[in-house]
């Protein structure tokens, strides 16, 4: 299917993914995906579910490896390298390319223990305190939160939880965060907050977010990648990449018939 | 307008009234209710009645010297079994020992890194393994170690016991790991933690309560275990002398102090009853108590 880059010239690919395809087990997931991630920009991931948006997201920092039947063809450059070739250390992909997920999940540990968690297993050896201060500065929870670090994550609201995962993400100072629907177990203010956050993350990170909120990847994408389902005769569903562009272009001016019948609310 | 008290059948159905009545339908249900009720009541009978009796039983001969001095011979009244509750307390912290950490590990084994055929047969085999007679565990030990080493003794016992405490040890722990949300596994591969790191720090520390509940459980099974220790650690009327010598221990006490035409082994046999049961309660607490943090 016809893909349309145009590429946003002043910065550079962080994610390249060039023909990759994806297999659970006998079962094309995803189709010849060709996509860019451009740095400090956040890029949005839509399209109807069973698209294989949260698929490729996962692609990305190797959890997918966690399912055994997960098989993937073609490469994911990062900054050149090819992730999946086979020297390429998962645990270290991670530690550069963090992920926040939909449901919040701090561990039951502390506020202080959840964010002092990343940097501890990476071998930070710094001033941790200080460390887990910016953390949740960044993710704007330490006003709610600074008297109170050694009280259980789990104590927090739905929408203070995800500030706290992604607090957790920002601890070890990674390139790229993923975000898996970050906000679709919010409710609406926690997550016009975490959108908020968005906008200052993306100064100092590569964001990719899923969502199913189109409003929401108007409001804080840079770049939007619509992908659609293609259902086979034998009845599965494989993903593809209808159309990739600025934002702008793709809600108000999309090339591929799908897409503006989809961000016009014809379906999905 | 149909009244709230009227059985219009409408439609097929018949509408009872509103009002609360006798019908035969309510009436099986309390029938039902105070019948499970009842059988709740029964089914905690025993234990009451258990350590009810143990407990009057045993109280008017507890003192001090119970832990202190060694059993009497017949009609010697006073002495105590502080050999055996030493006995009891060696062995089955040896058999800990060997089946925790095999226990935990193969637990671990099993829910986090083993495929879905081999975990198939391995809980198998555990649970053959927990069914086994405890007095085949005691000849399978005596035939290993009793039987190479020329002795009777308290590792033999200790490894008797722990054979029956593998299994409800490996049992527990898988039980508790798989109670362990994904979504937590997830959030610490994603933050670059080995497997290693994760179980370790995070899907442990979640299971820990499960855990040390089912080391408790395994614990009491094996303090009042008897036949395997028979033919193992055998019986003692002196002080262990040693890990490689015939051992007392509070079951095997009771054993032969209460089928003793003596009374004052009898009295003794309902003391070690009671010790045991307390002992065993006591281990319970302390181990509820030491995991009842809620952050960690």
């Amino acid at each position: 299917m016809a893909t349309n880059i145009r590429d946003d010239h002043q910065t550079d690919a962080v994610l390249r993914t060039e023909g990759l395809n994806v297999y659970y087990g006998n079962f094309l997931a995803l189709r010849d995906i060709w996509l860019d991630i451009p740095k400090n920009r956040v890029t949005a991931f839509i399209g109807p579910s069973g698209c294989g948006k949260s698929t490729l997201l996962r692609c990305y920092n190797r959890l997918n490896d966690l399912i055994e039947s997960f098989r993937a063809e073609g490469t994911i450059y990062y900054y050149g390298e090819n992730l999946y070739a086979p020297n390429i250390d998962p645990v270290e992909v991670r530690r550069r390319i963090g992920m926040v997920f939909q449901r919040p999940n701090p561990f039951p540990k502390s506020i202080y223990e959840n964010i002092a968690f990343g940097p501890r297993i990476n071998g930070f050896k710094g001033n941790l305190d200080e460390l887990v201060e910016r953390s949740l500065k960044q993710a704007a929870l330490w006003d709610e939160v600074k008297d109170k670090l050694r009280q259980s994550g789990l104590s927090l609201s739905g929408g203070q939880q995800q500030r706290l995962c992604i607090a957790r993400a920002i601890a070890t100072q990674p390139d790229v965060i993923l975000m898996d629907e970050p906000c679709s177990a919010l409710d609406p203010i926690s997550t016009l907050r975490v959108e908020d956050l968005l906008h200052e993350l993306k100064e100092q990170y590569t964001i990719v977010i899923v969502t199913h909120n189109m409003q929401q990847a108007s409001r804080v994408s840079d770049m939007t990648a619509f992908f659609n389902v293609q259902t086979s005769e034998k009845g599965g569903r494989t993903g593809y990449l209808v159309e990739y562009d600025r934002t702008e272009n793709i809600f108000q001016s999309p090339q591929q018939e799908a897409t503006k019948e989809y961000v016009s609310g014809k379906f999905g | 307008m149909p009244s709230a008290f009227s059985n219009q059948p409408s439609n097929g159905f018949t509408r009872g009234s509103l009002v609360r009545s006798m019908t035969p339908r309510s009436l099986f249900s309390t029938v039902m209710t105070v019948l499970a009720f009842v059988c709740g009541i029964l089914a905690l009978l025993p234990l009451l009645a258990v350590l009810t009796y143990v407990l009057i039983q045993g109280f008017s001969s507890l003192s001090p010297s119970l832990f202190t001095q060694l059993p009497p011979p017949p009609l010697v009244p006073g002495g105590g079994f502080g050999n055996a509750i030493l006995g009891t307390v060696i062995m089955v912290g040896l058999g800990a020992l060997i089946s925790i950490p095999v226990g935990v590990l193969a637990a671990i084994y099993l829910t986090e890194f083993s495929s879905v055929r081999v975990a198939r047969g391995v809980r198998f085999a555990t649970n053959v393994l927990s069914g086994v007679p405890s007095i085949i565990a005691g000849v399978f030990a005596y035939g290993i170690i009793v039987a190479t080493t020329r002795t009777y003794s308290a590792v033999a016992g200790g490894v008797a016991l722990s054979i029956l405490m593998l299994p409800i040890i490996v049992r527990t722990t898988d039980e508790a790991l798989q109670l362990v949300s994904q979504d937590l596994r997830q959030a610490s591969v994603g933050l670059g933690a080995t497997n290693f790191q994760t179980v370790t720090q995070v899907v442990l520390p979640a299971a820990i309560p499960a855990i040390v509940t089912g080391t408790t459980l395994s614990i009491a099974r094996a303090a009042g275990e008897t036949a395997p220790l028979l033919f193992t650690a055998l019986f003692s009327q002196y002080w262990p002398n040693g890990l490689f010598a015939p051992t007392a221990s509070l079951a095997v006490l009771v054993f032969n102090f209460a089928i003793s035409p003596f009374k004052n082994q009898q009295s003794l046999a309902w003391a070690a009853s009671l010790i045991l049961v307390l002992l065993v309660l006591l281990t319970s607490i302390i181990a509820r108590w030491a995991t009842s943090r809620k952050a960690y």
